[in-house]
């Protein structure tokens, strides 16, 4: 095999032997979303919106894999077409050897109760006139599972699952605060016992304290269940802490993947460079110690992208052939994982992150 | 270590930096809402001097916002109540004709907001917003000086091609753009003070790097003090000479930066810390709060941590008496906790807070 061919095999995942559970349960290939842009006016389409523009990974079982990148690089687009909340535009999404893309509704529907989602806002994401009760209970009923007491027990057995009390379930989510809102859409996730959960922005809009109570009872779940997680977010610290794997994503693109590990010790894409480059240290004795790589400009708009590399209008390493030739998310230079620059190199002073005080 | 048994300002030792800019003493302020009142910030003092950067962290609710919005007076009332004093150079500006106040704010002391969509009027253009801010505090400058410093203000915080830019309106800005003519604007008066609430909260972390660095040149060129409001304690690490943490509408610490990491004073800094996922150290397990803060429509009495705290462990004082915020040692440090002594060496580092069961102190 070419020393390509191996690095993209590794692009795609090949990661059985670095993954907990080992076993391949998602498989994303060249997965696209494009939206019309269409102007009610003139009744005809403007463009697209590339929000997702071509993507591979895979997560095994029990495994999580951690997507990050700016406010609207295609996070939760991903996320939502992988569980075809939104149709994919082309591509392949294989959930335990099946290509979902393909299915009627009413064949996807077994798969549904595999793979559930979390969303960011526990203030928007339950419904205000439900009681815990009738919203955890809801995926049980839409798939008929547990009847009568038996699907009282089983709610009752959730909530516990996730740290609230069975007295819990007759009230109303105004009376909870946010984490506890968070903790009521995580039981009613469990509900029909998935293996995937796709997590997007769970914990970005509570206060630190109780973002904590939220990322250790993910990770107790994780244990006891042996779930995977596709961990959306664009908080690298929370990512670095619960996940195993990372995917860097730029206008819709994955520029660099790896294990966790490698990626923040040793990143190579320009971009990931500077994202780790700019987070705050929260410890004043690395005050003006960090190199911090400030970015010219904002992300482009995804509907008129730059051509070759996208991240080229920003970048302080790019070069003619950046505009010419969209870099491939390959391993060139033996660094270990794959980065989707035609320069990918380490850091040049050091690692972007210092080093732990310990 | 010794508690003096006396409440005392938090700043007071702190000489090496001379008169205080503003002082804060005792402001209070409930608002008056459905279910009752709530008391938003209850009681808070502090100073800051010409030049430093106090940090105010907290807890969304904890009444970082309402407590600076009281001492500019931007709250209604009703349904604001505020009370105690804002001394000002020599004046209270809690008691202030509103017109004097109106010119304090915007030249003396400026304000940035988290949302600049709601700071700017949505349709009037950015340029003609900061040359109007500054011409209203300078009658003499012509329309013409005060369009071009106007440009020169868009362009030293990094708007590209300011002279286009100063014809566009505010939603024709991107997030960070805003942001960044926010403080423009901010700077334009060159302020004694400039109140920043929250000031990268909305923004992507690359473009809070882009802000947070045209505010530290904005410090440059104006000298002015800042009030950093945030939640983010990377950014205090970062920015911050000295921090308050807020609790349930009060400051429950203050101290100077380093110390405020390496030593805290009181059970729940020491938890913020360790709850912390950290991206250059190693955490096991994250540091939980157990529960959530106190309603402040009916606080509890005695301390308001003691439903979360784990080094009270239960203790009579805690939950009947309302520890004061007292000074500590003879720096510049103050705490409110009856039991803050029993912290000596439990956290020497931030990065060795976490696991360590806070508990352990106590024998
Ligand atoms: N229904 C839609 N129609 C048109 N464009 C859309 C639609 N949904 C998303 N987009 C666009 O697709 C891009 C990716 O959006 P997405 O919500 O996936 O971003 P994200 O990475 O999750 O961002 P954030 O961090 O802000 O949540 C954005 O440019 C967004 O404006
Ligand atoms: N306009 C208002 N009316 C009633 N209550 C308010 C108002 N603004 C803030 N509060 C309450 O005052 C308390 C402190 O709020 P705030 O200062 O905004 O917190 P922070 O800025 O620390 O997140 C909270 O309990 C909040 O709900
Ligand atoms: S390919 Fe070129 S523009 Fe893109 S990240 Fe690499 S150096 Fe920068
Ligand atoms: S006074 Fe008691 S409850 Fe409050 S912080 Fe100190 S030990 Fe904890
Ligand atoms: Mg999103
Ligand atoms: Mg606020």
């Amino acid at each position: 095999m070419t020393s390509i061919a191996t690095a993209r095999l590794q692009s795609t995942g090949q990661t059985a032997e670095k993954s907990p559970g080992g076993t391949e349960i998602l498989r994303v290939e060249g997965l696209k979303v494009h939206f019309p842009v269409t102007s009610t006016l003139l009744r005809r389409t403007l463009g697209t919106v590339k929000a997702v523009d071509g993507v591979d990974f895979t997560i095994a079982a029990g495994e999580t894999l951690g997507l990050v990148g700016e406010s609207g690089c295609g996070k939760s687009t991903t996320g939502l077409s992988i569980l075809r909340l939104i149709e994919p535009t082309s591509g392949r999404v294989v959930f335990r050897g099946e290509d979902l893309t393909g299915l009627s509704k009413r064949s996807l529907r077994p798969y549904r109760r595999e793979m559930q989602i979390v969303l960011q806002d526990p203030y928007s994401s339950l419904d205000p006139r439900m009681t815990v009760r009738s919203i955890v209970s809801e995926p049980l009923k839409v798939h008929r599972l547990y009847k009568g007491a038996a699907r009282a027990e089983r709610v009752d057995e959730l909530l516990q699952l996730v740290g609230l009390q069975p007295e819990h379930a007759s009230r109303y989510p105004h009376e909870f605060s946010g984490g506890q809102r968070q903790r009521i859409s995580i039981a009613r996730a469990l509900a029909l016992d998935p293996q995937l959960l796709v997590l997007d922005e769970p914990v970005s809009a509570l206060d630190v304290s109780i973002q904590a109570q939220v990322v250790n009872l993910l990770e107790r779940l994780q244990d006891e269940l042996s779930l995977a997680y596709l961990f959306v977010a664009h908080d690298l610290s929370i990512v670095k802490h619960i996940c195993d794997r990372v995917a860097v994503m730029y206008l819709g693109h994955i520029v660099e993947t790896g294990t966790t590990d490698d990626v923040y010790k040793r990143p190579t894409h320009p971009y990931t460079q500077a994202l780790l480059s700019a987070v705050p240290i929260p410890d004043p004795e690395h005050r003006g110690r960090k190199k911090r790589i400030v970015l010219q400009g904002d992300v482009p708009s995804p509907q008129n992208p730059p051509s070759g590399c996208p991240f080229r209008t920003r970048c302080w390493k790019a070069q003619d052939i950046c505009a010419e030739e969209m870099p491939e998310l390959i391993d060139r230079f033996g660094h270990g994982h794959p980065s989707a620059c035609h320069f990918a190199a380490p850091p040049e002073n050091g690692p972007a992150v210092p080093a732990s005080v310990r | 270590m010794d508690i003096s048994s006396e409440p005392q300002t938090p700043d007071r030792a702190d000489t090496r930096l001379g008169a205080p800019l503003l002082s804060v003493r005792d402001l209070t302020t409930r608002l008056a809402v459905e279910s009752g009142v709530v008391q938003a910030v209850r009681g808070v003092s502090w100073d800051i001097y010409p030049g430093e950067i106090l940090g105010i962290v907290g807890e969304s609710g904890s009444g970082k916002s309402v407590s600076v919005s009281s001492l500019l007076r931007l709250l209604p009332s009703p349904p604001a109540i505020v009370s105690g004093s804002v001394m000002y150079n020599g004046q209270d500006l809690l008691t202030l004709p509103e017109r004097r106040m109106r010119r304090i704010r915007g030249q003396e002391i400026s304000m940035i907001f988290q949302d600049p969509m709601t700071s700017f009027n949505p349709v009037k253009t950015i340029g003609s917003q900061i040359s109007e801010a500054i011409r209203v505090h300078h009658r003499s400058v012509s329309r013409r000086a005060a369009r071009a410093r106007a440009i020169e203000l868009l362009g030293m915080v990094g708007v590209p091609s300011p002279e286009g830019r100063y014809k566009q309106f505010p939603h024709e800005y991107s997030g960070g753009m805003r942001q960044r003519a926010m403080i423009a604007m901010a700077m334009a008066n060159q302020p004694k003070l400039i109140i920043a609430d929250e000031p990268t909260t909305a923004l992507d972390v690359t473009i809070q790097a882009q802000v947070l660095e045209i505010l530290q040149l904005a410090q440059r060129e104006t000298n002015a003090a800042i009030v950093l409001i945030t939640h983010d304690l990377g950014l205090i690490a970062e920015l911050a000479d000295r921090v308050l943490v807020m609790y349930a509408g009060k400051v429950v610490e203050s101290a100077p930066v380093m110390e405020l990491f390496r030593q805290p004073r009181h059970p729940y800094t020491l938890s913020l810390l360790g709850s912390l996922p950290r991206l250059d150290v190693e955490l096991d397990h994250l540091v939980s709060i157990p529960g959530q803060p106190p309603s402040l429509t009916n606080p509890p009495p005695g301390c308001a941590f003691y439903l979360r705290c784990k080094m009270s462990d239960g203790r009579e004082r805690c939950w009947q008496e309302e520890p004061a915020l007292l000074s500590i040692g003879a720096g510049p440090r103050s705490a409110a906790c009856h039991f803050s002594d029993e912290m000596d060496g439990l956290a020497q580092s931030v990065t060795e807070t976490t696991g360590v069961d806070v508990r352990a102190g106590k024998e």
